[in-house]
């Protein structure tokens, strides 16, 4: 089978309109969580991650008219002019909710997930498009899904993009499972006490070609729990199991492994589920983080963006801090990154878990130059 | 590896059929009631299938017709797409929002406004702690999922691959699903696919 790998990339976040300024953001500490009170969204005050989308200071196209449109157009164009269109091209959405807000003024039809991804791809002349909807791991699965196609020559490249906004949709439905943190979230410290919403988008182009190429995807698996359909498994199962599978397929010894990007979102079951299934796999001492604590969680677009920023940490050989770790509040102990340290990044880890049952897991290698 | 269509399934106005041959049919009226009196058609006793969305039941119906003789435990992939993600969970989901007197969010119907979360349940109600996959396009996109069903096949990350349509909208909804599996009596091919999501 052939080999996929990843070329240029970008982001779109509360944070920042380009990677270099996600970085920057990152690294000095900040986060873009903040108190909102939007009744529209909730009655009462809450944590979440806004893009305020007067910075963008943008004239967009006429048919970029949503939120999300907007995000996802910003995130695309320096892609498309990086690695322009060419060959059998498929533009690939990884997204949760889409233009869901569309449902407020009944317009169900605009509403659907395939018109967003084709009105995108057919703005940049992208013939194909297909939607990745598998909850939060969507980004990552995104990504292994063009690898796939790429391996399988059904495709010759790809250009995956990520997004999803903050709603009164998304907020009350977390809300009404009791999920929502009451502070900025704390991913695996023993007072996490639930999430934070986030938006955010992000894009980058796949393909066959190595030349110019940054990094190799060298394995990936999304395996199911089969448990439960709003809560992970006490075991670890699903997500242990796409580990050891995107380890086998990558033919790599795990004790490679310099960083992992976790999922972490700070609800009590999550983050305890990951690190029992960190431990299972033996991958305990490896360096790890959450960014949910910089984003909130951003759905759809999260397994894209934290892939990007553990990109940028391998090429800096600087590891991000897993922002609101302080003391261990997981059963069974993993190596959270507590602060900024230089280290030569090649292997990369990328996990992400969601409702459904669903996992995955996604193996980067820093390509030589 | 040769590989075959084991079994495939078609439900669509009132009827389901299975390899081509009439399996069910009902006179009901309304879709959810369709989807009960083909739950007890299949005699199983599964008391979680009344909790589900619509798109749910349907999924947890043609599986159970589909994998019909396959073992729990046994690497068999899940790989469902359709067109309308959950937007029919998301509407109903969006009036309990809608009015500030009449606010009511559940978690319960919240959970079901992801359209992965019927590959959960059949993966749940099978013990399938294996690859899947939820891919929304505007219509059956035979290229794709093809590809993707002979990657799961070919790098051996599964053994059998369960594909599922699973289309779901207020009043209208259609499911095509089928096993590929190393037994079975059509080869399996993208045309062949074509062929009887067709019919």
């Amino acid at each position: 089978m052939l080999k996929a790998y990843i070329h240029s990339y970008n982001l779109i976040t509360p944070l920042g309109l380009s990677v270099s300024e996600n970085w920057q953001a990152v690294i000095s500490g900040k986060s873009g969580i903040q108190q909102q009170h939007i009744p529209n969204v909730l009655p009462d005050p809450f944590f979440a991650a806004i893009i305020d989308e007067q910075k963008s200071g943008t004239d967009f196209p006429s048919e970029i008219i949503t939120k999300l449109e907007k995000m996802l157009y910003l995130a695309l164009l320096p892609v498309v002019k990086a690695d322009p269109v060419q060959g059998r091209s498929l533009l690939i959405l990884s997204s949760t909710k889409g233009n869901i807000e569309l449902l407020e003024q009944h317009r169900v039809q605009e509403a659907h997930l395939s018109v967003l991804a084709n009105k995108i791809a057919h703005f940049f002349g992208i013939k194909d498009a297909l939607v990745v909807s598998n909850a939060c791991v969507s980004g990552v699965m995104a990504v292994g899904t063009a690898k796939r196609l790429i391996q399988m020559e059904e495709i010759d490249s790809a250009y995956v993009i990520a997004g999803d906004v903050l709603t009164a949709f998304v907020v009350s439905g977390f809300q009404s499972f009791q999920a929502l943190s009451d502070g900025v979230c704390r991913p695996y410290d023993r007072d996490r006490n639930g999430i934070n919403i986030g938006e955010g988008a992000a894009a980058c182009f796949i393909s066959a070609e190595k030349e110019n190429a940054v990094f190799e995807i060298l394995g990936d698996a999304n395996i199911n729990d089969a448990n439960h359909i709003s809560g992970p498994s006490r075991t670890g199962e699903g997500l242990h199991r796409s580990i050891e599978s995107a380890i086998a397929e990558a033919q790599i010894d795990r004790r490679e492994i310099d960083f992992v990007s976790l999922h972490g979102t700070a609800t009590l079951y999550n983050d305890e589920m990951e690190a029992i299934a960190m431990n299972r796999s033996q991958l305990q001492d490896i360096p790890c983080n959450s960014m949910k604590a910089y984003y909130g969680h951003t759905l759809g677009a999260s397994g894209l963006i934290e892939l990007i920023l553990s990109m940028e940490s391998a090429k800096k050989g600087t590891l991000i801090p897993s922002k609101g770790f302080e003391n261990t509040g997981t059963t069974q102990e993993i190596n959270v990154i507590r602060k900024a340290e230089e280290k030569q990044i090649d292997l990369i880890l990328k996990t992400a878990s969601g409702f459904g049952g669903s996992n995955s897991a996604l193996i980067l290698k820093k390509c030589t130059i | 590896m040769e590989y075959f269509i084991h079994t495939y399934c078609h439900i669509k106005e009132n009827t389901i059929s299975v390899n081509g041959e009439p399996f069910f049919a009902s006179a009901a009226l309304t879709v959810p009631e369709f989807l009960k009196e083909a739950y007890q058609k299949l005699a199983i006793s599964y008391p979680k299938f009344h909790k589900m969305d619509k798109m749910s039941k349907l999924a947890l119906i043609s599986s159970e017709i589909t994998l019909k003789g396959v073992e729990n435990g046994e690497n068999v992939a899940l790989v469902f797409s359709n067109c309308a993600a959950s937007l029919d969970t998301d509407i109903n989901y969006q009036e309990s929002i809608s009015l500030p007197d009449n606010y009511y969010p559940s978690p319960a119907v919240f959970v079901y406004t992801l359209p992965n979360i019927c590959v959960g349940e059949v993966s749940i109600r099978h013990g399938l702690n294996t690859e899947n996959a939820f891919f929304v396009s505007a219509g059956f996109d035979a290229d794709k999922i093809n590809a993707y069903t002979e990657y799961l096949l070919q790098s051996g990350k599964a053994e059998k691959v369960l594909v599922g349509w699973l289309e779901v909208l207020e009043n209208n909804y259609e499911c095509f699903m089928y096993l590929v599996d190393t037994k079975g009596s059509i080869p399996y091919s993208k045309q062949q696919i074509i062929t009887i999501y067709n019919r």
